[in-house]
């Protein structure tokens, strides 16, 4: 069943198109690797399929409802309570502890802080994070920080998970471990992941892979089995 | 694989019989091709005529006797030198798809959809092997490594190449 789609989208920074007509069906529990060349309009595919980005034209349907004529209200509340996020960089308040920043999303949608930092711990300890709740950013390993920005994005049960190169800032075997975690835990949950990526060994963590190029999205040419 | 240099490096680990050396060879090294009991006592008597292992005692089995063969300093000197030098590097996937690739551009064919159907296939592979990593041991796990970095390599290589393929097809068109 599909849960997400975009149709024919349009989007420019300013003069310069970065998506010409792009369309994709993403299915439920799907994990989707988006690969392209840098500057091919994938990770403004991505923003656009999340709702951070209003295209020009064409649609973006979550669930059988339009987001892209939604308010930004709408889309905001959309983003919060049914969308999880992890991207490659700095994700986490630095002025919060790991527990906190896994908290703040459950917090956000309105549960109160005990109850919400007690399953923010218990997701801390699922990503092999133990210890490691009541440190600041500033005071983790890139790979741990990582698994708390991924713990943040799944802690409140998203239906679908957008990642954005999220291994892109870590070495290798620590971006495999973060990966193991992302795919596990999706997995176990259902949730649906969109994982833009142009490393092969993180595509091939995921069900299926299409390319963007020129800002449009190319279904592979599969091999005959 | 190399069959008698591997097996030479579990008899420098222990004197064995034809038996346990498949048994260990095919936990280690088989992995899905398991080693025909005819190859294993075929290539140990090769070693032997060689001189590379010897025979240290026969002692009578259910079937013929079993023998337990000791590696030899020849044998051993030859591991030390199989185990030093290089691998020599084998780029065969990039002579064929290069081949591919040109004559499709010579050809006015879809360079670029072979090149994708390509991409797939070796995705495709990947996935196994990422998953075999996931479900597997550690082991099985640096096998698959290695084959995932192998296709990883031939993908940049693929995405270099789809990058140039404008340039490419005025080089070799007339």
């Amino acid at each position: 069943m599909t849960i997400l789609e975009a149709r024919n989208v349009m989007f420019s920074f300013g003069a310069t198109p970065a998506l010409r007509g792009a369309t994709i069906e993403v299915a439920s529990g799907e994990i989707l690797a988006v690969m392209g060349p840098s500057g091919s309009g994938k990770s403004t595919l991505l923003h656009c399929l999340a709702g951070i980005l209003v295209p020009n034209s064409g649609e973006v349907v979550f669930d059988g409802s339009r987001v892209d004529s939604m308010t930004e209200t709408k889309r905001s509340a959309l983003r919060r309570d049914r969308f999880g996020f992890v991207f490659q960089f700095g994700q986490l308040v630095p002025e919060l502890t790991a527990a906190e920043n896994v908290a703040l999303p459950l917090m956000l949608s309105g549960i109160r802080r005990t109850p919400a930092l007690a399953k923010a711990y218990g997701f801390v300890e699922r990503l092999g994070l133990d210890g490691l709740g009541e440190r600041r950013s500033g005071e983790l390993s890139g790979g741990q920080a990582q698994r708390v920005a991924l713990a943040r994005a799944l802690v409140a049960g998203p239906e679908i998970l957008f990642a954005d190169e999220p291994t892109g800032s870590l070495d290798s075997l620590t971006g495999e471990q973060v990966m193991d975690l992302l795919v596990g835990t999706a997995r176990e949950q259902g949730t649906t992941v969109i994982l833009v990526t142009h490393e092969p060994r993180v595509a091939a963590y995921a069900d299926r892979e299409v390319i963007v190029r020129d800002g449009r999205v190319n279904a592979p040419h599969r091999v005959a089995s | 694989m190399s069959v008698p240099l591997t097996l030479l490096g579990l008899l420098e680990r222990e004197p064995s019989h034809g038996y346990d050396l498949k048994r260990d060879y095919d936990t280690f090294f088989g992995r899905g091709k398991p080693l025909p009991f005819g190859q294993v006592y075929s290539t140990l008597g090769r070693l032997t005529r060689d001189g590379k292992v010897v025979v240290s005692e026969v002692s009578p089995g259910d079937g013929p006797d079993r023998k337990r063969y000791v590696i030899t300093d020849l044998g051993a000197t030859e591991l030390e030198q199989w185990l030093t030098q290089p691998v020599e590097p084998e780029p065969h996937l990039q002579t064929v798809l290069f081949s591919k690739v040109v004559l499709a551009l010579m050809l006015e064919r879809p360079a670029e959809e072979y090149l994708d159907t390509q991409r797939a296939a070796h995705l495709q592979r990947m996935r196994e092997l990422t998953e075999v990593k996931r479900a597997g041991g550690l082991v099985d796990g640096l096998l698959a490594d290695h084959g995932l970095y192998h296709l990883e390599a031939d993908l940049r290589w693929i995405e270099t190449t789809s990058a140039r393929l404008d340039a490419l097809r005025k080089a070799v068109q007339r």
